[in-house]
This record gives structure tokens, C-alpha cells and sequence, in this order.
């Protein structure tokens, strides 16, 4: 593929105008259901009521359809192509999911309706938990949190509650070098300082390094594993026994969940509490940037803390509540009963030890079901298909990496890989003179998202590939013979990439002069 | 095997040669013996797609949706009408699959999206900078504390009863990481009590959080509350209602600093309560210290209008433990829901329905406080909600009406132990008045029924 | 972008920054190798007026893109201005860094501590 001339795709042409551009005065989409009481004035008081209505955007239906039809054009997607994001798991979204979500048992399903007309959702939540505990190898999980960094964050405030009922005040939370940015973040509004943890020379923990730092003044340590350098840490029974030995408690970072289902658990390891990333492992769309869901597992000794609400399943026969009725309804149904799923809201009543809520109501359910109907389709061996098929591919890719342009992005650390791979560009600059930022913006023009780049940290000029389960051999090799299109031709002329990419609705963009002089927002007319 | 991989004999055979491995196994040879899983993931077997489909709406049917019954529950979420375009645009692959905009020259949608949310939220809170959302409401409240915290070092926040229950129990909950104190004040007949609130203040306070409307409904006087927070320095947080903000003044026109909210009631589904997406809207000198993601304005090589991610520094993935919020992603599927609605609405019809709700909810107030055995819990002005008092078991009452195919709201009693006879009512464009007078008749005969035959058990 | 430069006038910290001393009052940036290792400067976020630095201390940011970093203090004394021209022309710290592109004017506590900075060439040495 050779660079385009500056013959520009239709889309480039246009400039991009927002729906506030759009529209005329008196247009609309909506129209309001004609007032049925009488009209009362002045129910609210003077000074109180908006002087000038919200400047919202006045289209009619179709603007608003080719308007936002027309930008969903301006977006690469998952379903259109590959998208070997490291870290991100960009596995295929089943369509199914989608139907079941949108069930109006569930997408109607009001968050206060009594548990007793909800016993759908929470039996479906009650299952979720106990299959994530299963997964995870941890007896007790809460659903709550609603996203990987929300379930970080309920893990280290768990762990804070541990300590301080222990009578302990313990003030630093380990983390390796290569962690997730969420980590040290998350460690910081928990109200600890974070310590880092050196890797070793095979970007594992430094185990000498972690012992010398572990320490009764530590709260916690925090891991992935496999690393975000998609290494399984061979010594994670000596961490665990280090972390323990001095009264830490040990967390899991799920985000890696995908390459170890079925061969080993976080329980199983020895981690006290584990958050899964459901838009992960389990799949939910990722929706551009969310939503997604971070439920977390935990064992036996920090259950007493976990967030409120959980779902609990009462046994046969027991009362809840004062009020029951068993009565015929006026339409003949039975009504009340005590329910069989339940929302344990205050667990433990007055003297509950839980650190609280972490949001409103129950949790992401739309996730949730999406995430139960793939656990219901995939079953215990399908998900360890997923594990083994993640790591194969993985593997495959990076061999091919290897013999097609192993001298310009070599791996960085060792010789195999778990779910994905850390190739560093730092040849490929030295040599040719194209970063691993053109590069990724090269492949844009090849019709492929590029892999996460720049992360982990601790390699140079990092191009982080997870490939997925759900990619085919043939789009691995076409994915490999695309970067070694690029280099080839970045060795004839680096100035291609460098200033690649041209098949875009736009071309690389000012992101410098967008955060010295920020335009957030239009600015409207008065 | 299971349905979304793709590997044939042929493939694996191939694929580990080239990776010069015999099997599979010996890929997960680095897994060491003591904490390897040495027997299959004890779940049920996979099933097809339909047979999942089949399980999942025998589920789906074991619940009481807004689809069977009509329903006046609210307190934070609200069964407003979602319009078909939001269904079509949340579904296309382009807008559902991607992840988040790393990339931006192949993800202009989503971040134009962004930037479009970002105004259309300025424009509802009265404040000039939004986020891109964060995950939902309670935490948002949660989050513009820490904002607070970063802003001034102070360590004590106050907040108002009238905030929804699940956001100060979430704060309450945070606070502890924060290290800081969350200090309630009460409500004086339904609204927040200026003269304890004025007492609470102090130069150490850091932020005031309140509700618009509060959980009882009723319009606070935000004004006067952000007037008392900033003589002594305190930020001021308002928890907003958006879809109350067409005919109530703008919380950013009023003083307040920081305006969150969840905004489910715009085009988001119940979903039993998520996701949805948070709002989060400041004063410009708080650009710097907001969490999660911001799209902002930019051109590109050739000079062409783009959006990109912007002020990233202030996030986790560059500034690591000195960011200023954790949260990586924002719900940018939810917020686009958000955008359409209130495009779709547009600016007449967000004043329309705001003026419908507050007719119906007059209507609807005044029709049930005439009922025998029902009074208003208080005479404040509302816009959607409002709260009565049931000289009746109101778990008992709600089963009642229950029974007869009306959801009668929101039992007080189940957050607040002062108002156990309190029932809190929502109204919304797809409750009609015939659907209340329908509640009126059912609730009638509900409290009457209850205080006939008091304390009676009735056996099946 | 300048070409690289290590003026002689100038006192270098290891931490890449440089000081100009003059009757009391020293001059405080960051080096030409620093601008470059950051990048294109998108905000400095400075400290206040009146405030003291310590040697060897930050007391202010400068963020590109896609990093942030410390800004230290060569010397140790109290800030009596601070160059608020980088609010709206953050650029100048790359394009003239030891002219448009000063950060803060000091008045130093102890004047002495200058012995323990380098000289240019000593610290191009250390590059």
C-alpha cells in the first residue's frame, strides 16, 4: 500500500458540525402528550423557575437520525474489524446478549421494585454470584462496583475496613512497576501511599525487591496475572506467602481473567479479593467507553466488609419482613410471600462491618445479564476454551511477529506469552525512524485498530497485543503481514508513517494545541 | 466447541507449529503445579443460543416490569418513555463495539458525541465545563467530594438529608479514603434546614452537598444554600434531577460550583438500576481537577475540525497516584443515550415536559391527599415527586395496590426511620391522568381496606 | 524548535534545571534537554507568589500531552514572581527556554548554595 495523494474521501471534505449547528428554530422530534389535569400557575415559586430554557439543539427526527448515523460512520468498531487492544480484551459482543438485555422483564425492571416482583433478577444476580465465585475460586461476591477501577476501589476500601478492625493502621499498598494507572490511583483515594515493587529481569515481581519492602507498615499488594506484559508470574506462591507473612492482604486485578480460566484461580493463588472486569472477560460491549461492571470476589476473612446490598438466597419456608401478605389479589392472584432472592440490605444491622454502598441501587443488571447468558452459553468447558484459544492465538500472533519483524519489534521479555504480548519499538525508532506512534497510525490506513501503545510503562516505545479468542488464524496473519508491510516501507521511506494516517475521516490531530487552549463545549449563540 | 471461536484441526495444527509447541498445554506450562485448577470450572454445561434465550426470559418473566404494571416508583430513577432512535443508535455496532477513543483519527463519532454531551450538559446545569459522565449518580456525588478535597485540603464535608440515600450512604462510604468526615444536616418540614446548615458551617468545610429537587421532592432554595456555603469558603455540590432543570433554574445559575446527577431519566433504561451514566459539570477553574474522560475541540493536519481526549495528564494512566479520580472509562454508551434524548426533546421540549410533569404531579398530589387515610407529607412546591403520609401499614398498602396492577411508589420507611407512614410518588410523561386516578381508587381502597381490618392476617 | 543550547551564563541542577543569578534574585527554568524529554509543554502550572522552594524540591508542573513532570528547584529560597505569560504561551518553554521560557524569580536564603550547582559544561558532561 503506498501513500494516497491528497484526493480526500467525501467525509474529509465535510467539516464536522455538531447538532447545536443543526436544526432551526420550531423544529423538533418530541411531542408531548397533550395536558390531560387542569393548569394550575405559579406552582413554582419566583426566582425559582428557569428564566431561559436550556439552548438544546431544535431538529426534526430525520436530522437527528442522518446526523447521528453519519458520525457513527466517523468510528472504527469491533464488529467491522480487528481490534488487538492489549489489556482490553476486544473480544467478539454475542448478539444474543443484546436480545436478552433488552427483554422488558429486565430493561423495565424499576431498581426499587420490591424483591418479591424482581425474583427474575435476582435469582439471575444470585447465579452471576455464584459462578464468579466458582471463576474466581472465592466463596462471597459483590456485584456492586461498576467498573474494573470501582471494584479496585471497594477492594482497597475492604481492606482498609480489614485492618482498622483488626485495630491495625497500616498506611501503604504495594504495586508493581508495570501495574494499570487505576492501581496507584485507586491506592490514593483509599488514603494510602503506594509503594512501588521492582520487576525482575523476566518482568515478573522482584521477589527480593517485594521482601524487602513487605513490611507490617504495608496494607496490601496489589497484582495482575498474568502482568499487563502477559507473563504469568512463576513465582506467585512465594509473593502470596510473603504478602501474608507479614498480615497484607493480597489483590487481584481481573483484567488478565481471560488467560487463566480453567487452569488456575486468584483463590487458588492465594488472593484475598478479586475484581473481574466483565467488559472483559465476559464480554460486554464496550460501548465506545463504558459502561461496563467490576463485581468483586473475596474470601472468607473479608466477607464481613463486602458493599451492601448483596443478593441472598433465603432457605425454604423462612419469613421475611412484616409485610406478607397471603392473600388473594383483587384480580385473584396470590400476592406477597416471603421472597427466595433477597437484597440483604443492612447485613449485620447496626453492627454491620460493611464498608457501605458503593453507588446506587444494585449494580450494572443490564451487564449482568448480558455477562450471565454468556456464562449460561459457554458453560465451564466453553470458558475454558476461551482461556486456551486466547492464549493460542496470542502465541500465533507473535510467532509471526517474530519471523516476519522479530529484529524491529523484538518482545521485550521472555519467550512465550500468556493472553497477549509486549513488543517494544524501540529497534524499529532507532533504526528506521518511525515511532510505534506511527506505526499504530500506519495501520489505521490498513484497516486495523492498532494495539494499545506507549503501556506498560516500564518498555520503551510499548506496543501491547491481545489478540482474543474470537479471531480467526486468517486475520492474525493478515494483522501480521499488515506491520510487516509497514516496516518494510518504513524502510524505504520513514515519512510515510510519520505522517500516516490518510484514509481517515481525519488525519492526525492537534492534541497539544487541544489541551493548551481547551474548547470543551460549543459556544452557542445567545 | 463453544460458539465464538473459531479454531479448526487444521488451524491448531498449523498455529502450533509455528509457535513450535506440541499442544496447547505446554503454552501454560509457566502456570506452577500448586496453584494450577486440576479439574474442570464447576459450572452448568453451555447451551445453545436458544435454549439460553428461553432461560433468560423465563427470568426476564418472573419479573414485574413498568410493562406490567403502572407504576409510580422513582426515588432517583424514573420510567420515562425511551424513543425508538435511541434504541436504533444504541445498537449500531459502530456506537456499541468500540472501546474507548485511544485512536482518535477513527473515532471522531464517539468523541464528536462526547463533545455534543459535554455542551448539551453545560447547557442543563448552567456550568461551562462537563465531563464525558462517570458511572452513575451516588458515585458522582462521591467523586465531586474528592474534587472538593483536591481543591481546598479541607477534611469535613456537610450534606443534606434531602440527598438520595444511596449517594450519602456512597459518600459515606468513600469519605473513608478520602479521609474525610461527612457530617449530615437535617431537613426542617421537607426542606434542608438553613439555620442548622448555617450553625454546621465553618472555614474547614469543604464542600455543602445538597439535592434539586431533594429526595422528598421538594424544590430547595439552592441559592440561599450555596449564598450561607461560600461565606465560609465551602464548595457547593447540587445533585440535579436533569430532566426537573427545563423549568427549574439552572444549579450553575445559582451559585452552585459543581453540578452531578444521574441522568437515567434521559433515554436510559431502568435496567433495574444500570448502567446509566453520571453527570459531572464545574466552574471553569475546576477543568483541571475533574475525573474521567474530556473530549475536547481540535483540527488536524490538514487543518479539518476533530475532536480528541483531552487534559489526559489529569488521569490515572499518565498521572498515576496523583491523579485526580481513578475511573478510566465514562459510560459513553449512556451518555450517548443522553445526547440523543435531549436533542430529541430539543430545547421547547424539555420545557414541555418539565411543564407536565409539574401539572400532573399538582394533580396527582392534591387527588391523594384528598383521599381518606392520606395526607401530604409536606406542603413544599415539587416538580415530579412528592411525599404523603398513609394512616395505614404502607408496606401493607403498597401490596394492596400491588395486587390491583398499581405501583404506589416508594415506601420512605425503607431509608428514612422518621417518615415509616411515608410514601413517595413519582410522576412521569407516561403517567396519565386516567393512570391517576386509577392510583387514587387503588390506594382509596387500599388504605381503607387496611384500617378496617388493622393487623388482620388474611390467609390464602 | 530551538537547536540544543547550554548557555555559560547559567548554574545547572542535575534535575535539568538552570538558575541565573543576579544581585540576590536568581532566575529559575528548566534545560534545553528537559523541553526536549517532555516534548511539546501544554501547561505550567505555577506556584504562588510568596511561596518558598527548596533545593532539590518541585515546585511546579509542566505538562505535555501525555506526561506530567516535577519541576525542581535548583535553589532554595522564596518566589517573588512567577512568569504568567506561560498561562497563555505555555510553547515558549520549548521554544526559548532560558529566555520567554523562565518559570519563577527567587530571592535566595542562602546564596552560597550556588557553589553546589554546575557550570555548562559540566553538566553537557552529564547528558
Amino acid at each position: 500500500m503506498s501513500a494516497p495523494d491528497a484526493s480526500q474521501t467525501k467525509q474529509q471534505r465535510e467539516r464536522a458540525t455538531t447538532i447545536f449547528e443543526k436544526g432551526a428554530p420550531g423544529r423538533r422530534a418530541f411531542r408531548a402528550p397533550d395536558l390531560d389535569v387542569p393548569q394550575v400557575d405559579g406552582l413554582i415559586p419566583e426566582g425559582m423557575r428557569r428564566a431561559q430554557p436550556p439552548r438544546l439543539p431544535e431538529a426534526s427526527e430525520p436530522e437527528l437520525v442522518r446526523h447521528y448515523v453519519n458520525l457513527s460512520k466517523r468510528n472504527f468498531d469491533l464488529d467491522s474489524g480487528f481490534y488487538p487492544l492489549g489489556s482490553c480484551t476486544m473480544k467478539h459482543n454475542p448478539r444474543l446478549h443484546e436480545r436478552v438485555a433488552a427483554l422488558p422483564g429486565h430493561a423495565r425492571l424499576h431498581p426499587l421494585q420490591d424483591p418479591r416482583r424482581a425474583q427474575g433478577a435476582l435469582e439471575l444476580m444470585f447465579n452471576l454470584q455464584e459462578s464468579l465465585a466458582e471463576i474466581a475460586g472465592l466463596p462471597h461476591v459483590s456485584l456492586q462496583p461498576s467498573a474494573g477501577s470501582h471494584g479496585e476501589l471497594a477492594g482497597v476500601l475492604l481492606t482498609r475496613a480489614y485492618h482498622a478492625d483488626r485495630g491495625e493502621q497500616r498506611t501503604t499498598v504495594l504495586t508493581p512497576d508495570s501495574a494499570h494507572g487505576t492501581n496507584p490511583a485507586t491506592v490514593t483515594m483509599a488514603g494510602y501511599e503506594v509503594v512501588k515493587v521492582a520487576l525482575d529481569a523476566a518482568g515478573g515481581v522482584d521477589v527480593d525487591d517485594l521482601r524487602a519492602k513487605a513490611d507490617d507498615s504495608v496494607a496490601c499488594l496489589m497484582l495482575t496475572n498474568p502482568s499487563t506484559l502477559g507473563i504469568f508470574d512463576p513465582n506467585i506462591e512465594e509473593i502470596a506467602s510473603i504478602v501474608h507473612g507479614v498480615g497484607a492482604t493480597l489483590y487481584y486485578d481481573g483484567a488478565n481473567l481471560n488467560a487463566i480460566m480453567g487452569y488456575s484461580r486468584p483463590g487458588d493463588m492465594g488472593f484475598d479479593i478479586v475484581h473481574f472486569n466483565l467488559h472483559k472477560t465476559f464480554t460486554q460491549p464496550h460501548g465506545g467507553g463504558g459502561p461496563g461492571a467490576g463485581p468483586i470476589a473475596v474470601s472468607d476473612r473479608i466477607e464481613p466488609y463486602l458493599p451492601r446490598p448483596q443478593v441472598v438466597r433465603r432457605p425454604p419456608g423462612a419469613q421475611n419482613g412484616s409485610n406478607a401478605l397471603h392473600e388473594n389479589g383483587a384480580d385473584g392472584r396470590l400476592v406477597g410471600g416471603p421472597p427466595i432472592f433477597d437484597l440483604d440490605e443492612d447485613r449485620g444491622g447496626r453492627d454491620s462491618k460493611s464498608i457501605g454502598k458503593l453507588r446506587g441501587f444494585q449494580g450494572n443488571y443490564g451487564v449482568f445479564v448480558r455477562t450471565y447468558a454468556y456464562i449460561r452459553s459457554l458453560g465451564g468447558e466453553g470458558l475454558q476454551d476461551v482461556c486456551e484459544v486466547a492464549v493460542l492465538n496470542a502465541n500465533y500472533l507473535l510467532a509471526r511477529l517474530r519471523e516476519k519483524v522479530g529484529d524491529r519489534l523484538p518482545l521485550a521479555f521472555g519467550e512465550r506469552c500468556m493472553h497477549e504480548f509486549v513488543l517494544s519499538g524501540a529497534p524499529m525508532k532507532k533504526e528506521l525512524g518511525i515511532r510505534t506512534l506511527d506505526l499504530a497510525k500506519r495501520l489505521l490506513d490498513h484497516g486495523f485498530h492498532p494495539p494499545t501503545v506507549y503501556f506498560p510503562l516500564v518498555v520503551d516505545e510499548a506496543l501491547l497485543i491481545e489478540p482474543t479468542e474470537t479471531e480467526t488464524r486468517e486475520t492474525l496473519d493478515a494483522f501480521a503481514d499488515a506491520i510487516a508491510a509497514i516496516i518494510a516501507e518504513a524502510e524505504a521511506d520513514p515519512e510515510i508513517a510519520r505522517n500516516a494516517p490518510y484514509t481517515t475521516p481525519v488525519r492526525r490531530l492537534d492534541e497539544a494545541g487541544a489541551a493548551k487552549r481547551p474548547r470543551v463545549r460549543e459556544v452557542l449563540p445567545q | 466447541m463453544a460458539g465464538y471461536t473459531a479454531v479448526t484441526a487444521e488451524d491448531l495444527a498449523i498455529m502450533l507449529d509455528a509457535i513450535g509447541v506440541g499442544s496447547i498445554a505446554e503454552l501454560f506450562e509457566a502456570i506452577p503445579a500448586g496453584v494450577r485448577l486440576e479439574r474442570p470450572i464447576d459450572l452448568p454445561p453451555g447451551e445453545p443460543e436458544q435454549a439460553v434465550y428461553a432461560e433468560l426470559r423465563r427470568l426476564a418473566e418472573l419479573n414485574t416490569s413498568a410493562e406490567d404494571e403502572i407504576t409510580f416508583l422513582g426515588g432517583g430513577m424514573y420510567d420515562h418513555y425511551v424513543p425508538a432512535i435511541i434504541d436504533m443508535l444504541m445498537s449500531r455496532s459502530e456506537f456499541l463495539t468500540p472501546y474507548t477513543p485511544y485512536q482518535p483519527e477513527v473515532s471522531q463519532g464517539g468523541l464528536q458525541i462526547m463533545f455534543e454531551y459535554q455542551t448539551a450538559i453545560s447547557e442543563l446545569t448552567g456550568l461551562p465545563v462537563s465531563n464525558a459522565s462517570v458511572y452513575e449518580g451516588p458515585s458522582a456525588v462521591g467523586a465531586a467530594a474528592y474534587l472538593a478535597k483536591l481543591t481546598n485540603k479541607r477534611r469535613k464535608v456537610l450534606v443534606s438529608r434531602g440527598v438520595h440515600p444511596h449517594s450519602r450512604a456512597t459518600l459515606d462510604t468513600l469519605a473513608v479514603g478520602y479521609g474525610m468526615e461527612v457530617v449530615e444536616v437535617g431537613l426542617d418540614d421537607a426542606l434542608t434546614d438553613l439555620g442548622a446548615l448555617r450553625g454546621a458551617l465553618s472555614d474547614d468545610i469543604s464542600a455543602v452537598i445538597l439535592q434539586q429537587p431533594n429526595f422528598l421532592g421538594a424544590i430547595e432554595d439552592v441559592q440561599a444554600i450555596a449564598d450561607a456555603a461560600h461565606e465560609h469558603g465551602a464548595l457547593v455540590v447540587c445533585a440535579a434531577d436533569p430532566l426537573t432543570l427545563g423549568v427549574l433554574e439552572a444549579p450553575g445559575h445559582q451559585g452552585v460550583d459543581v453540578v452531578v446527577g444521574e441522568g437515567q431519566s434521559l433515554g436510559n433504561r431502568l435496567d433495574f438500576g444500570g448502567p446509566s451514566f453520571g453527570f459531572f459539570a464545574a466552574t471553569e477553574k475546576h477543568l483541571r481537577s475533574m475525573p474521567g474522560r474530556i473530549a475536547g475541540e481540535t483540527t488536524d493536519a490538514d487543518g479539518r475540525r476533530g475532536f480528541v481526549l483531552t487534559l489526559q495528564t489529569r488521569e490515572q494512566h499518565i498521572r498515576r497516584e496523583k491523579a485526580t479520580s481513578n475511573i478510566c472509562t465514562s459510560q459513553a454508551l449512556n451518555a450517548l443515550g443522553g445526547v440523543v434524548y435531549l436533542s430529541w426533546l430539543g430545547r421547547r421540549g424539555i420545557v414541555e415536559l418539565g411543564e407536565l410533569m409539574l401539572q400532573r404531579t399538582h394533580y396527582a398530589r392534591e387527588t391523594l391527599a384528598a383521599l381518606d387515610g392520606v395526607d401530604k407529607l409536606h406542603e413544599r412546591p415539587v416538580v415530579r415527586e412528592f411525599a404523603l403520609r398513609l394512616d395505614a401499614d404502607v408496606g401493607r398498602v403498597l401490596e394492596r395496590c400491588a395486587a390491583a396492577g398499581v405501583n404506589a411508589g416508594y415506601a420512605l420507611g425503607r431509608s428514612y426511620d422518621e417518615y415509616g407512614d411515608g410514601l413517595l410518588v413519582a410522576i412521569t410523561e407516561q403517567r396519565s391522568r386516567a393512570d391517576i386516578d386509577r392510583l387514587a381508587e387503588v390506594l382509596a381502597a387500599a388504605v381503607a381496606a387496611e384500617r378496617a381490618g388493622a393487623g388482620a392476617e388474611v390467609a390464602a | 524548535m530551538a537547536d540544543a543550547s547550554y548557555p555559560d551564563d547559567l548554574l545547572y541542577h542535575p534535575d535539568h534545571d538552570w538558575a541565573r543569578i543576579q544581585d540576590g534574585v536568581a532566575t529559575f527554568g528548566i534545560t534545553w534537554f528537559a523541553q526536549d524529554a517532555l516534548g511539546e509543554v501544554v501547561f505550567f502550572d505555577p506556584p504562588e507568589v510568596g511561596s518558598s522552594v527548596t533545593a532539590g524540591e518541585s515546585y511546579a508542573e509542566v505538562e505535555s500531552v501525555k506526561a506530567v513532570s516535577d519541576v525542581i528547584a535548583p535553589l532554595t529560597g522564596e518566589i517573588v514572581e512567577v512568569n504568567t505569560t506561560l498561562a497563555d504561551a505555555p510553547e515558549a518553554i520549548n521554544d526559548d527556554p532560558y529566555g520567554a521560557g523562565w518559570m519563577v524569580r527567587v530571592t535566595l536564603s542562602d546564596p552560597a548554595q550556588a557553589d553546589g550547582l554546575m557550570d555548562s559544561e559540566t553538566y553537557v558532561g552529564t547528558l
